[in-house]
């Protein structure tokens, strides 16, 4: 038994944090959280390079055929970095492609997509239908019309995976006809939101792979979700001890004061335990089948509550500072909100979850 | 990362395997033998095999095996499978025999170590008193040499199972002029001995399973102490190279989780199965996180202790974690019972007519978790654990001064 990173994980997770720590310092992520648009392409090609636009994908494509625990672990480092890149989404859409795509599909799109020459992102919740396959209304085609939701770095995306009814995908270029993107002013600033209007929209359909790759695609999501909210409450953790360590009243610094200690270290009680279970999630998708799908809505839905719980005691940690725009806890505050939404809220996951467990 | 236990402990399983099919249950003459008896003889059986006592030294009695995590979540796996007995639970195995095989003199091993694994004495631990809690060092208990005894005067509190035990290990103030913690010691003492006089607390549950214990007078022989004068502090807190059972750590919640699902199954809410109640269905599942967070945590530290690494910050959250579910656990209990929520508990003994029941038992949980909160540390004192020893924040301004 080694439940543990292996060395090559924990190197990836620090060759990832180096580069961000370079080439977006908090004075440049403070840039891009304030700027209009806040996309900053030469930031993701240069993480694309360092290869983890294409981990999962395969080694023909400029792959490197890792596993999802691997795509994991990278999403806790960012996560805990709040680094302002489109890692998820570009990930499950050409983790899609590579699944439900052809031959001549993913040879045509997925080297640029593994390079990081192109950006896609997934497109898949509906105004009243949410988030899960099941429940995608857009009818499949040679054209699509309709309107998707939250698809982060839409702004930016050549490329648009989109789910549509069935549990199906297909795949939009940007520049095809009856594309309208509408930016949509999301709290969170380090992953910019889109709505995404198609009408007539010619599409190409992804029909390999079978019913499965869409709760394939939906799983990682929430466990790289998961793997981003337990990076990002780390952080808000240290970041709060830190404080506690440095700001002075009545004469000493306010770490003295057990009311303040006992209040981190429950908000260190909530979040540590959920190393593990972001772990196990990434591994069973690939090791543990049977159990998989159930502990990734687990996952999802409870590191995201934990997320959000973090967050506010984090805020209330920093006092007056925490409620500032100049503060840098709103940044992880405002990323536990699109954590605990994207690709669907506890609620939704906790009664998967019941529903999967035959209560 | 790798689950499995590896092809080499899971040949190790088909050997605990086989001999638990040829031992337990005993069979024919060895059937009919007092519950007790049996349970021995097989224990006898198992040590013999390394299976039992296996950190402790065949001289003592001990099967004396090398330290291996793997083996020894194996051999709890599936002598629980079998429902086989293990090492008497207890505060003598559990506590008292590392603390003597440790620092205990040759004398005292040969005498202690081996009745005890064998179930054939108990022991109780006076440490707690009225005014020593979660400051245990201040304890007053004082013993004086008189002779060739020590001559013991105060009060413990809180002590498990003394209306049973054969023999007490107790701290004892000793050096009234050194500093606080260096002042104690740690003595054994026979609790058939003149002067001692055990009074049961009766529980919020109705039942009695701690003591208040007082000494008067109470003589035991000069060498009967572990470690030097003055030694005692550090002596109670020894621990030896076990092997973690980590991986266990969240057992009983999982049992307690699935009990809940099971009530949630047979009670009804609004004339509905409390289990079709979407807060029910939810409250279970983010149960279920917290414990599958704990659970995969036990793999995590389990892990590293077969590496030799230190886990960090997460060992010292078990209890806690613990404690904190059983909580959550008992909250979801009481909404599902809804107005039976009002009855008395299993083991208040007030002859509601409910003992036994499922709903009496869950009563007990609801209070019972409460205990567990405060046993052993109280849940604050383990929050000061986290934040001093683990988020590295100031130590507490008043324990400082007391020093």
């Amino acid at each position: 038994m080694d439940f543990d990173l292996s060395d090559e994980q924990r190197l990836l997770q620090e060759t990832v944090a180096q580069f961000i720590d370079n080439e977006c310092p908090p004075a440049r992520l403070r840039e891009l959280f304030d700027d209009e648009v806040g996309y900053d392409p030469v930031l993701w090609k240069g993480l694309a390079e360092l290869g983890l636009a294409g981990i999962h994908l395969p080694g023909e494509y400029g792959g490197s055929e890792l596993e999802i625990l691997d795509l994991a672990v990278v999403a806790e480092t960012l996560g805990s970095l709040a680094a302002p890149v489109p890692y998820l989404s570009h990930s499950l859409a050409s983790l899609a492609i590579s699944l439900a795509g052809n031959a001549d599909q993913q040879g045509r799109w997925l080297p640029g997509l593994a390079s990081g020459d192109a950006l896609a992102t997934v497109a898949l919740a509906e105004e009243d239908a949410g988030w899960l396959p099941e429940a995608w209304k857009m009818a499949a085609g040679e054209t699509i019309t309709g309107t998707k939701e939250i698809v982060e770095f839409g702004e930016h995306a050549d490329l648009f995976v989109v789910g549509l009814a069935g549990g199906r995908f297909g795949v939009v270029e940007r520049n095809a006809s009856g594309v309208e993107i509408q930016r949509v002013e999301g709290a969170d600033r380090t992953r910019r939101i889109a709505r995404v209007n198609f009408e007539n929209t010619p599409i190409e359909m992804l029909n390999e792979g079978g019913d499965e790759v869409a709760a394939r695609v939906r799983d990682v999501g929430l466990v790289l979700i998961s793997a981003d909210a337990f990076g990002g409450a780390t952080k808000l953790v240290e970041m709060s001890v830190e404080y506690a360590k440095n700001r002075e009243q009545f004469g000493v610094t306010i770490g003295h004061f057990q009311a303040l200690k006992h209040q981190l270290a429950n908000m260190a009680v909530e979040i540590e335990p959920t190393r593990a279970l972001y772990w196990y999630a990434a591994h069973a998708l690939d090791h543990v089948p049977e159990e998989s799908e159930r502990v990734a809505a687990i996952a999802k839905s409870h590191i995201t509550e934990r997320y959000q719980q973090v967050a506010r005691d984090a805020t209330e940690a920093h006092g007056g500072i925490g409620f500032t725009w100049e503060g840098d806890t709103q940044i992880w505050f405002k990323r536990a909100m699109f954590d605990r939404v994207f690709m669907g809220t506890p609620r939704v996951h906790q009664n998967r979850a019941a529903e999967l467990a035959d209560w | 990362m790798d689950l499995s236990y590896g092809q080499e402990t899971e040949d190790y399983r088909k050997e605990v395997k086989t001999f638990l099919t040829a031992n337990w249950p005993l069979a024919g003459d060895e059937a009919k033998m007092p519950r007790e008896d049996g349970a021995r003889l097989f224990r006898e059986r198992a040590i013999s095999e390394g299976y039992l006592c296996r950190n402790i030294p065949k001289q003592y009695g001990g099967s004396e095996q090398s330290a291996d995590a793997l083996r020894g979540q194996v051999i709890r796996e599936e002598f629980g499978k079998a429902r086989a007995p293990m090492e008497p639970r207890g505060i003598g195995t559990m506590m008292l025999v590392p603390t003597l095989l440790d620092r205990g003199e040759e004398w005292q091993k040969e005498k202690f170590v081996g009745p005890t694994i064998r179930g054939e004495i108990n022991w109780c631990q006076g440490y707690s008193e009225p005014g020593s809690g979660s400051d245990l060092a201040s304890l007053m208990t004082k013993g004086e040499l008189d002779g060739d005894d020590w001559v013991i005067n105060g009060q413990k509190i809180w002590t498990s199972g003394a209306q049973r035990a054969d023999y007490m290990f107790c701290l004892v103030r000793t050096e009234p002029d050194e500093k606080k913690h260096a002042g104690i010691s740690y003595l054994l003492i026979d609790m058939k001995t003149k002067g001692i006089d055990v009074r049961p607390l009766r529980q919020m549950t109705g039942s009695s399973e701690f003591n208040e214990v007082f000494l008067n007078d109470v003589r035991t022989p000069k060498d009967w102490i572990v470690g030097k004068r003055g030694e005692g502090w550090l002596v109670s807190r020894t621990t030896l190279k076990h092997e973690r059972n980590s991986i266990g750590n969240a057992a009983q919640s999982l049992g307690l989780l699935s009990g809940l699902v099971s009530l949630a199954k047979s009670r009804k809410i609004d004339g509905q199965p409390a289990i079709e109640d979407p807060g029910v269905r939810r409250e279970l599942v983010r149960i279920e996180g917290y414990i599958r967070a704990h659970q995969y945590s036990g793999f995590l530290q389990t892990s590293k202790g077969l590496k030799d690494e230190n886990a960090g910050i997460i060992a010292m959250m078990n209890k806690l974690n613990s404690t904190n579910i059983g909580h959550k656990v008992a909250h979801l209990a009481m909404e599902i019972l809804g107005d039976d929520g009002l009855g008395a508990p299993l083991a208040a003994g007030l002859g509601t007519g409910t003992a036994g029941s499922s709903t009496a038992n869950w009563l007990s949980q609801y209070m019972g978790s409460l205990g567990i909160a405060i046993a052993g540390g109280t849940a604050n004192v383990q929050r000061n654990v986290i934040a001093e020893r683990g988020l590295g924040l100031p130590r507490d301004m008043a324990a400082n001064r007391s020093k």
